[in-house]
């Protein structure tokens, strides 16, 4: 992908289903689990790996709780 | 509660049927548990500030220690008030912990835009240009930026158009903006979504979405 394009995407955020982010945050924990365990998280949880994609403040809060839990 | 088995890792023994059952207790059970669970809970927010101590290098120390304790507090109050939610997806320290993070997250979002004025005109426009670009990319590129300023201007409504300009474009946290204009993430992130998908419309029938794009 191009330079332009991947800043292109960058603004217009993922396409496809993704989760609300009160949908997010109420399967947040079972979607780290399952990431940590190396189970297929995104197929439990579809649509979760898109919305963290898109919005930076979920995405934050999955990073640090990936972060928690692996210390 | 046994205090070694509220940080265990994932592949020890599951406690979460314990913090259960002594959290629905009563008496001096269920005060040790609430007290054992708050720890927890300051510890996962003070987690969350160390992680983002440089980007509030000029916040005190003590009013960061603070803002970690109001943020366990309210976690406190939410874990409690729906602990009948929790369905053993997880552990019961992973779920508690989230709430944590979702709180001094977003404290901490505030506090570093407190006394900023949020702008809802473009302040930047996307740089399109690749490092090294020849004359008949820079002209593309301002093409694209010139029908991108289109859309947002003539496709959007004006809510729209500024949850897309404060959020995507000059990068306002989301906490920070649904608290200027009193709602919720949720409701602005469906705005953005909304936007977003207008826009990529937009621009998709202008031809600049094709995957042959050098």
């Amino acid at each position: 992908m191009s330079e332009r394009r991947e800043k292109l995407e960058a603004l217009l955020g993922p396409t496809g289903p993704q989760v609300t982010c009160e949908e997010c945050f109420e399967r947040l924990d079972e979607y780290v689990e399952l990431e940590l365990r190396g189970a297929d998280a995104d197929e439990r949880v579809p649509g979760m790996r898109a919305h963290l994609t898109g919005c930076p403040a979920c995405a934050d809060e999955h990073e640090s709780l990936r972060e928690l839990l692996g210390r | 509660m046994d205090r070694a088995l509220a940080d265990r890792p994932l592949d020890a023994p599951d406690n979460s049927r314990a913090w259960l059952e002594a959290l629905r207790a009563e008496g001096a059970r269920r005060d040790n548990a609430v007290a054992d669970l708050h720890e927890l809970l300051l510890r996962a927010a003070r987690f969350e500030i160390g992680r983002r101590r440089a980007a509030l290098s000029f916040v005190r120390g003590e009013e960061l220690d603070d803002l970690a304790l109001q943020a366990a507090n309210d976690a406190l109050v939410a874990v409690l008030a729906k602990l009948d939610d929790y369905r053993g997806a997880s552990r019961f320290t992973t779920w508690a912990y989230k709430f944590a993070l979702l709180e001094a997250g977003v404290r901490l979002r505030r506090r570093a835009w407190q006394g900023r004025e949020i702008v809802l005109e473009p302040e930047r426009w996307p740089a399109f240009a690749d490092r090294q670009p020849t004359a008949q990319r820079t002209t593309e590129d301002a093409e694209l930026l010139a029908e991108l300023q289109r859309a947002v201007r003539e496709e959007l409504t004006p809510h729209q158009r500024d949850v897309f300009v404060a959020l995507a474009l000059n990068e306002v946290p989301i906490d920070v903006l649904s608290e200027r204009l009193s709602t919720t993430r949720g409701a602005l992130y469906k705005t953005l979504h909304d936007a977003r998908t207008k826009l990529r419309r937009e621009l998709a029938a202008a031809g600049y979405l094709e995957e042959d794009d050098r």
